[in-house]
Formats: structure tokens, C-alpha cells, sequence
């Protein structure tokens, strides 16, 4: 274990903090008014372009993700939300014909280098799917899966982290006394706290949430959107969703994303009272998307 | 203009529905006559020393097939042991690992040529292989052979069940920072679970009544399974001899032994196909 749960909420970072034209994070040689180490980026990326085969879906997007915030993406169908955070963990790899270029620096390593080793970076960066995943074992299981990958635990130790996972997932109480039960027989929005416990209980650094309430009813989605207000402080959150409304309650920052560029990006409180792009303006207030 | 009469285009509709219908009484009739068949004749010879008995000298009453019961068993045992496991692998590679390669393809379209080959030429196959070499009939032939008609069976129902999982459970797993074996052993598989079971028992089905490549390579014995390096006594191979003998005790024993596999490959059917109901679900 080379990290203790740490429970202390980091310091929330003012977005104008981050230097969002900064090449690279851990460079002393920068030219912005130095910056303490504890206002950079947790996430940059540069140039990012992705190609599904011939078909180029992410143009050149800039983006800094600040560290123990939540980040927003928005934007209607097929604008590449979903592709651009695919990249941080470099999961869309699974698939042959998928490919990325360009950087993405996750605290001052570009994860797109071939050096990097995917195991260890998908366990600082974590992610939550659409639709819940449980796997089919235990609940008990399900979040000890990732525990057993990573680290070598005592039994009790094992249970001990099982318990705060499923403690921060806000998914104790209602299975602590069926933990041997699968975890499929869980309803959705139970399952998908369950894949967030899953996720969190291997201390990720960052969460990566691909529209995580699209599958799962209005009161679940309250219990998710709570559950992610309790951790953000823990975790630096980027979450892609379809519900503007959701964008507004939960995130710090919101990036509008439209046919694969990075449309605007600021605080959420200002993309959503006064966007200063009116593609960004259209959107938000219905006019498409 | 003048509408078409319908009384015409009502007869011709009539017509096919009667036809199609008896086409299909036929298949079931038959069935059913086979089964009636069996049924009849080999409960008759089945009693305990059918099962407990060695064969007897024609003439001489009391026979059964003891050896030919556990020579079966340890014949299928061996061929499941060597071609499940292969099969399984193979299927992973379709599967996981080759699905747009050209090995893949060409694995995929070997395969389903294997499954399409008369089984008597996977007889001679290993016929030629391990028994002319050795200048003797064995068991080990036997199983080699059944193994080898198994071996695509498993692949390609591996191959399907694992692209039935769908790739939302592959992305967790490998997000969670699991390599892709585990991915796939651990999780994939887990999900697959009942239907490679069912894939596993379809392809024992199939092969516990071939007669055929047994012919060329285990043959037949009178004795115990002693040894699988000679030729090894089987429930299938009795049967083709058996039913060809001119002697009735003998012929009733081989109607017996075809109840027995019969009932067998029902079961394993049966229960595959109500596991794969619950696949499907």
C-alpha cells in the first residue's frame, strides 16, 4: 500500500490558478510567474487528436483538469466526450483501429508514451461506465478485485478496505449484511455505487465517469451526484455527461465539447451564466444538441 | 381492371401448410419410431449383469458389457481431457485475441471445415498416424480421434459465448488495471461460465456415439480395459458388431448398449440446452 486513505479534502483550486498554455507542469524554466506545485494541472492535455480508423473524432484539444475538482464535459451526441476522457486511461487501446496523438500529462508524465505501464496508470486513473459493470462474483468481490490486483493485503486488511470503499460509495448500509450475494442481483443505481466503490478502493487519483446516471432513475442519480459532492474532494473527478443540469450541480469547471474541439472551458458557474462563445450559448440554452 | 379471385391464391396457401405440415409429422414419426425402437428392445437385455459382466463366448448366456461401459467412460474421459482444454484456448484466441487477424480467420474457417469432415476420416486420420506405425489398435487412438472432433466443436461455441459478454465488462476489468489475461480468465470467462459448460457437454454428446473413428483405432476387446496402448473394449464398436452377429442374445445386448448411450447423450442434451436457456435469458 503505498498510499493511506486519505480523507483530508485537498485545497479546492481557483480556476485562474491554472495556466492552461503551460507546456509542461513540472518545467521550472516556465515563464508563468512561478507557479506553487500545488496549483497545476492534474491532468494537461496538448494537441490531443483521436482517429477511430480514417475518421478523425478529437481535434487538437487543449484541456487542464484541476486537481480535487470536478470537471465537466458537455456537449450533444458524437462530439467526442466520451473519446476524450477514453484517452486519460488509455482504455480505447482494447480496440485496434483506435488511435491517439498529441499529450496528455498526468502530473508531468505524458501517459501516451509507450513507456508508460498502462496497469499502473489505470490504477491512478480509475473510471465508472455508462452502464454498472458488476462483475460476476461477490459484492464482496467485486471490490476486493481490484484491491487483490494491486496490492498485497491481509485478509483483514482486505475487508477493512472493502468496508471503506463501500463506506464512501455511500453503498454500506444497504449490503453490509449480503456481501456475499452477486453483485448483479444489486438494482442499477445500487450497482452502479458498487462500481464506484470498486473503482475508488484501489486509491485512484483521478475518476473518469462516462455519463455514470444515463442508465439509472432520477432518485439514484441524486444518491450519484451526492456521492460524488462527498469524494470530489478526494479525487479529482472528470465526468462526461448528457444532463446539463447535472453539469451545473456537480462541477467545478465545464469544458464544451462540439464536433471534436474544445469549444470553451472555464469555470461552470461562467460557461453557464455568461458563455462567451455562442456555440456554447446555443447549447446550454436548448437551441441544439 | 379485374381483381384476382382469391380462391386460387387460399387453395395454393392451403396446399403448402398441409404439405409442410406432413413433412414435419414425418420427421417426428420417425423419431419417435427410433426412440419407441430402442426403448422396447434394449430395456429388455438391460439387467444387472449387462452391467457388470464380461462379454460371453456366443452360446454361452449371462454376458453383459461391463468393459465396453468403462471403456467408453475412460476413452471420452481422455479425449475430453485432451481436447476441452485445447478447444477452450483456441476459442480465447478467436475470441480475445485474433478476432480481425488473419490466423483468426483462417483458425475460424479451419474449424468449421473440421466440424463439417465425416468422422470417419478423422478415424483414418489418426488410423494412420498412431495405429499404423505401432502395427496395433489402442485406445489411446481412440481417444486421440474423438479429441480431435471435439476440438473444433469447443472452439467455435467458446468463441461465441465469450463474444456474447459484452465489451462494457472487458473495459472494467482492464480500467481496473487487470492485465488482459486475467481480464479474461477472471471476469470474461466467469460471465461465459454456463455457456462453455454447455459448449463442453454438446461436444461429449456429439462424440459418445461415434462409432466410426473408433472403428480404425480403439477397435474393440473382449477383456477389461487394462490397458489404453491395446485395443479397448467400447459401447459404440459393440454395437456395430454385435448388431451384425447372427446370434439373438448378441443382438439383443447390442439393442441394450444403444439405450444406454442413447439415455446418455439425451441427458447431456437435455441439460446443455436448458443451461444455454439460461444463457440466453
Amino acid at each position: 500500500m503505498n498510499a493511506a486513505v486519505n480523507d483530508e479534502p485537498l485545497k479546492i483550486l481557483p480556476y485562474g490558478a491554472l495556466s492552461p498554455n503551460k507546456k509542461n507542469p513540472n518545467s521550472s524554466t516556465s515563464c508563468e510567474a512561478a507557479a506553487p506545485a500545488a496549483i497545476q494541472p492534474k491532468i494537461s492535455t496538448r494537441n490531443l487528436s483521436f482517429y477511430y480508423g480514417n475518421h478523425q473524432a478529437l481535434i487538437d484539444n487543449n484541456l487542464d483538469i484541476a486537481p480535487g475538482n470536478v470537471t465537466a464535459i458537455i456537449g450533444p451526441s458524437g462530439c467526442g466526450k466520451s473519446t476524450h476522457i477514453r484517452v486519460y486511461n488509455r482504455i480505447f487501446e482494447l480496440y485496434r483501429d483506435q488511435r491517439a496523438t498529441g499529450e496528455v500529462i498526468l502530473d508531468g508524465e505524458n501517459i501516451l508514451s509507450p513507456s508508460v505501464d498502462v496497469i499502473e496508470l489505470r490504477r491512478k486513473v480509475g473510471m465508472i461506465f455508462q452502464k454498472p459493470t458488476p462483475f460476476p462474483m461477490s459484492i464482496f468481490e467485486n471490490v476486493a478485485y481490484g484491491l487483490r490486483l494491486h496490492y498485497k493485503l491481509t485478509k483483514s486488511e482486505l475487508a477493512e478496505r472493502v468496508e471503506i470503499a463501500l463506506k464512501r460509495a455511500a453503498l454500506w448500509e444497504e449490503v453490509k449484511d449480503k456481501l456475499h450475494r452477486p453483485g448483479t442481483a444489486l438494482s442499477g443505481g445500487q450497482q452502479q455505487r458498487l462500481c464506484i466503490a470498486r473503482a475508488i478502493a484501489i486509491e485512484p487519483e483521478v475518476l473518469l465517469m462516462d455519463e455514470p446516471t444515463s442508465a439509472i432513475d432520477p432518485v439514484a442519480t441524486a444518491k450519484i451526484e451526492e456521492l460524488i459532492e462527498s469524494i470530489k474532494s478526494i479525487y479529482t473527478i472528470v465526468i462526461v455527461t448528457h444532463n446539463m443540469q447535472q453539469a451545473a450541480r456537480v462541477s467545478d469547471f465545464t469544458a464544451f465539447f462540439y464536433e471534436g474541439k474544445v469549444v470553451e472551458f472555464g469555470p461552470t458557474s461562467q460557461i453557464f451564466t455568461n458563455p462567451s462563445n455562442k456555440q456554447t450559448e446555443d447549447y446550454i440554452t436548448g437551441r441544439f444538441g | 381492371m379485374i381483381v384476382r379471385s382469391a380462391i386460387p391464391r387460399k387453395l395454393v396457401d392451403f396446399g403448402v401448410k398441409v404439405i409442410s405440415s406432413l413433412a414435419a409429422l414425418l420427421g417426428i414419426t420417425i423419431l419417435a419410431w427410433i426412440l419407441y425402437e430402442v426403448i422396447k428392445r434394449g430395456a429388455a437385455a438391460l439387467n444387472w449383469s449387462f452391467f457388470i459382466h464380461l462379454p460371453t463366448p456366443p452360446g454361452l448366456t449371462g454376458g453383459g458389457v461391463a468393459n465396453a461401459i468403462l471403456g467408453t467412460l475412460i476413452i471420452t474421459l481422455l479425449a475430453t481431457l485432451a481436447g476441452v482444454p485445447t478447444g477452450l484456448l483456441a476459442g480465447i484466441y478467436l475470441a480475445e485475441f485474433g478476432q480481425h487477424s488473419r490466423l483468426g480467420s483462417l483458425v475460424r474457417f479451419t474449424s468449421n471445415v473440421m466440424m463439417g469432415i465425416p468422422s470417419i476420416i478423422v478415424g483414418l486420420f489418426i488410423y494412420t498416424l498412431l495405429v499404423l506405425p505401432k502395427h496395433h489398435f489402442s485406445g489411446y487412438a481412440g481417444s486421440a480421434a474423438l479429441a480431435v472432433i471435439m476440438l473444433p466443436i469447443v472452439a467455435r461455441t467458446t468463441e461465441d459465448m465469450l463474444r456474447l459478454v459484452p465489451n462494457a465488462l472487458r473495459e472494467s476489468a482492464l480500467a481496473l488495471g487487470a492485465p488482459r489475461w486475467k481480464t479474461t480468465l477472471q471476469v470474461v470467462f466467469r460471465a461465459a461460465k454456463t455457456g462453455l459448460i454447455t459448449g463442453v457437454l454438446l461436444a461429449i454428446a456429439r462424440v459418445s456415439g461415434e462409432t466410426a473413428p473408433l472403428l480404425f483405432t480403439a477397435l474393440n476387446s473382449p477383456y477389461w480395459p487394462t490397458s489404453l496402448n491395446r485395443p479397448t473394449a467400447n459401447l459404440t464398436v459393440t454395437i456395430f458388431n454385435y448388431a451384425m452377429s447372427p446370434y439373438t442374445d448378441w443382438q439383443e445386448i447390442a439393442w441394450g448398449a444403444s439405450l444406454l448411450i442413447m439415455s446418455a447423450v439425451l441427458v447431456l442434451t437435455v441439460v446443455a440446452r436448458v443451461a444455454l436457456k439460461e444463457v440466453k435469458k
